[in-house]
């Protein structure tokens, strides 16, 4: 992600943090998405209920460099009329904003897939949330390991 | 007799124990993860490409007081410089010292355009100097063999065994000595300048090799070569002497 | 006008589902990056990118400064009809860049 300030001294402070954080596998609690996330998430939904399922987030657990790390989302739906996902939203815990896109789909789609390449700042969760047809919210989440790219300008 | 020989042999091992033999030469594509491999196998999602693209543009485009485009001279880049990035920095006679690609392209600009050299790291010299050296995609590495460049060479070789900067270590060490192994959270590869200029996920832009030699430098503590001087282009042309024999893949996408 | 790259097939059969890849040149300047002064770069993004097929909008996405620099985006659309596809693609600055391709269905 960008928004590191160049100089050597805060390279080598955030190189020590993320080694910290990043190696150990860790297990999140129920509840631990940061207030932003959650706010953003429910500024979506609304009082609705967001079901895990249906919806397959794929990252690389260990990015090779937080600017650019390739995002797939796929959405288990027959994407007819009648049954169709009408968005996907994509939401970060860690970067300044917690938002990172979001998609309007529809039957003409033919199949709710969507690639794109996303920045992290740093080792995060990274949430998809597929809104259908009928109203309902179903989501998927996934832990990603954010490197330091060796040798670099700052 | 015998003695001496062992003694010699020693001495030639001990220097060139560490270098890295052809059938042992692997690209940094080896050592980047499956999805930068993804990114730079698809053409149109390389982002490498966007700046092949402006460069297509530029080799049109008329510059300078001669009011003349590189294809005014050179025709079709896809038969006239196929090869050519291949066997950069070359021999320049005129200067009598080699030239890395950019140099080249900036002496055509000055000598043959009238127009002012592109700034080294423009978005236009990179763009420029990415289509040349796609042209050469597929292409093994050759440096020739001219005796000419036997004293730059030799330069490049000192330099990239030589222990530098605050930290003290010589590029050999990371990437004759520790290729494979671990620096934090990234692979060391064995350093060989097969995709330049590069799309560097770290720079979310092309970037020259002379750039990533800078980075590794400031990585060490050391006093980076300014672009376009004589020992950037002796390192320069010492590693792609290293690579002989390596298909160029230009543009490469890397972390 | 930004250099951009497109692969839409030429041609597909009628019900196909074709798959569109599109990557267009732009440094998705987040906001966040501090300048040599220790002010912050403005905020400089893509934020919209739409895609219609014959007059009918069939894709949209929205794009925060999390979107990687030289923004690229893979999705489906079903070939319905031969015609044209657009695409565009809209700034922080209200500015829009459109590139047309067209398909042959049979």
């Amino acid at each position: 992600m960008d928004e590191r300030s160049p100089g050597p001294p805060t390279r080598r402070l955030v190189l020590f943090t993320t080694a910290g954080l990043g190696l150990a596998a860790f297990t999140r609690p129920a509840a631990a998405t940061p207030a932003a996330m959650d706010e953003a998430i429910r500024a979506l939904v609304a009082s609705a209920m967001v079901k895990p399922g249906r919806v397959k987030l794929e990252l690389p657990p260990i990015v090779e460099n937080g600017n650019t790390v390739p995002l797939t989302v796929t959405v288990d739906s027959p994407m007819s009329e009648t049954d169709y996902v009408a968005g996907i939203h994509i939401f970060n815990e860690k970067n300044p904003q917690p938002y990172v896109a979001a998609f309007d789909l529809g039957p003409r789609a033919g199949k709710a897939v969507v690639s794109i390449r996303i920045r992290l700042a740093d080792s995060q969760q990274v949430v998809a949330i597929a809104r259908l047809n009928d109203g309902s919210f179903w989501s998927d989440s996934a832990d990603v390991v954010v490197t330091l790219a060796a040798c670099a300008e700052g | 007799m015998r003695a001496l020989v062992l003694a010699v042999a020693a001495a030639t091992a001990a220097a060139t124990a560490a270098e890295i033999g052809p059938p042992d030469r692997r690209s940094g594509y080896d050592f980047a993860g499956p999805e930068s491999r993804a990114m730079q196998d698809d053409d149109t999602a390389n982002p490498g490409m966007l700046g092949v693209l402006q460069g297509e543009t530029l080799w049109a485009t008329k510059a300078g007081t001669a009011d003349r485009s590189c294809a005014e001279c050179h025709g079709d880049a896809r038969t006239s410089m196929k090869g050519v990035a291949a066997r950069y920095p070359a021999f320049e006679r005129a200067l009598a010292r080699p030239l890395d690609l950019e140099g080249r392209i900036n002496r055509c600009r000055t000598e043959h355009q009238g127009a002012a050299p592109f700034a080294r790291e423009s978005e236009d010299l990179l763009a420029l100097t990415a289509f040349v050296a796609y042209q050469s995609r597929g292409l093994p590495i050759t440096v020739p063999g001219d005796a000419e460049l036997r004293p730059f060479l030799d330069l490049g070789s000192e330099l990239f065994h030589r222990r530098q900067g605050q930290l003290n270590l010589s590029c050999s060490q990371c990437h004759d000595d520790n290729w494979g192994k671990r620096l934090a959270g990234a692979v060391i590869p064995q350093g060989h300048p097969t995709g330049y200029p590069v799309y560097r996920l770290e720079w979310q832009s092309l970037g020259s090799l002379q750039r990533r030699l800078r980075n590794c430098m400031i990585g060490v503590r050391a006093e980076p070569y300014e672009y376009g001087a004589p020992e950037a282009v002796a390192l320069e042309l010492y590693l792609m002497k290293r690579a002989q024999g390596m298909p160029l893949e230009t543009p490469a996408v890397r972390p | 006008m930004a250099r951009v790259l497109i692969n839409v097939p030429a041609q597909a059969k009628r019900g196909e589902i074709i798959e569109i890849k599109t990557l267009i040149a732009h440094p998705m300047e987040t906001g966040y990056r501090l300048g040599p002064t220790g002010a912050a770069i403005p905020r400089d993004i893509i934020n919209r990118f739409t895609c219609s097929y014959n007059g009918e909008e069939v894709f949209r996405a929205e794009f925060f400064p999390a979107i990687a620099a030289n923004p690229f985006i893979a999705f489906f659309t079903v070939a319905t009809e031969s015609g044209q596809i657009v695409f565009s693609w809209t700034d922080d600055h209200g500015e829009t860049q459109t590139e047309i391709r067209q398909i042959t269905v049979e």
